[in-house]
């Protein structure tokens, strides 16, 4: 399904670019996009071993399995499948906690090391796990307290109240939310059976 | 919403200080552990490069093409024709866009926010859309890239649901708090 999304969107791309008459732009925008995709990997390696680092001496100290042992119970209902002590644990609720705070840039450094500690328990690995399909649901779909940056849009447009479509927010995370946990949690016991 | 914002401008610095601090107290060797981790980021980043590079491609492509103007295009004579407001169609290239790239989707909903206004139905609809969806499409391919794993099995299609729910929930919703 990912080859072929990848595939039609290209095509479609270029497709539509010759028939609008400006085919030249997709030589531009294939560069500029690579070039991009690097400009990304760098910025992230800067804050992912900044995060890496930090979440290295938390776990020394014995934070994080502190932090799997306060919230774990609920989480670890959410992944039957990880051991009870798993250092995945730590990581998906450091991972949940950036996403619900809105700090994006330190999600993604948890989220990767959640999905490593995660294969490391995957008996099949270049198969996806249960585990790792609910995490990537919790992941894509958390609520969302403080959606900063639509917010700094609106401020700039003159809107009379920038934040009054926070409560509209978490109510549509909330529900995506809720529904993408019922749904996984469907599809496994499905599975099971 | 006051407490919210003054938590995430304080949470950063606070974890910087706590986490260090309370693991020199715990007898934590602090700078060496900490770039005995942060060598991690390195690999990390470099093995997700070439998925970083596949996807944005591929997505930029599509974006610059101006396709998604078309469809938005072609829809509004249908919902004008279903009784709906005509505008409503150019929510929809931000709505294919929001699982596929977050800055691709971020700038349609400037770009909607501005034309019609921060405070109108379609700049506070556009504004709950890009604040709650995640880009799925995206998260998905580098977390997966990262680690190597090739058959996603439903997790796609999961993700693609609850971006589904997440856009029927904010239509109903900026509907029934500001109309």
């Amino acid at each position: 399904m990912v080859n072929l999304i990848w595939l039609l969107m290209l095509a479609t791309g270029i497709i539509v670019s010759a028939l609008n008459g400006h085919i030249e732009s997709v030589t531009a925008s294939a560069m500029k996009a690579a070039e991009l995709g690097v400009e990304v990997a760098i910025e992230l390696i800067g804050v992912m071993s900044l995060w890496l680092g930090l979440m290295r001496l938390a776990e020394e100290a014995g934070f994080i399995r502190g932090l799997a042992r306060l919230f774990g119970p609920a989480v670890r209902r959410l992944f039957p499948s990880l051991k009870p002590d798993s250092p995945a644990l730590g990581a998906i609720i450091m991972n949940l906690s950036a996403n619900i705070l809105g700090l994006g840039n330190a999600a993604t450094p948890f989220g990767l090391k959640a999905m490593q500690e995660l294969q490391k328990e995957n008996p099949t690995p270049d198969v996806a796990s249960p585990a790792m399909i609910t995490f990537l649901a919790l992941n894509t779909s958390c609520i969302t307290i403080i959606p900063a940056t639509i917010i700094g849009v609106r401020l700039k447009a003159n809107s009379v109240n920038p934040t009054e479509i926070i409560g509209t927010t978490i109510v549509a995370t909330g529900c995506a939310m809720t529904v993408a946990i019922i749904a996984d949690y469907l599809i496994r016991r499905r599975r099971r059976s | 919403m006051k407490v919210i914002a003054e938590i995430s401008r304080w949470a950063i610095p606070l974890l910087l200080l706590l986490i260090p601090v309370l693991a020199y107290l715990r007898k934590v060797p602090v700078y060496e552990s900490f770039v005995a981790g942060a060598e991690e980021g390195f690999k990390t980043g470099v093995r997700i490069l070439p998925f970083l590079i596949g996807m944005l491609v591929s997505i930029r492509v599509f974006v610059d093409s101006g396709a998604l103007e078309m469809v938005s295009h072609w829809l509004q004579p249908l919902f004008a024709f279903l009784g709906l407001d005509p505008n409503f169609a150019s929510i929809i290239p931000l709505a294919i866009m929001r699982p596929l790239s977050g800055s691709g989707a971020l700038g349609v909903a400037t770009q909607l926010i501005n034309q019609h206004g921060p405070d109108s139905f379609i700049g506070r609809l556009a504004s709950t859309l890009q604040g709650s969806t995640d880009t799925t499409f995206f998260v998905l391919t580098v977390y997966f890239g990262s680690v190597g794993i090739k058959k996603y099995r439903y997790a796609l299609k999961l993700g693609l649901l609850a971006d589904i729910v997440g856009l029927i929930v904010s239509v109903w919703i900026v509907t029934k708090v500001f109309y």
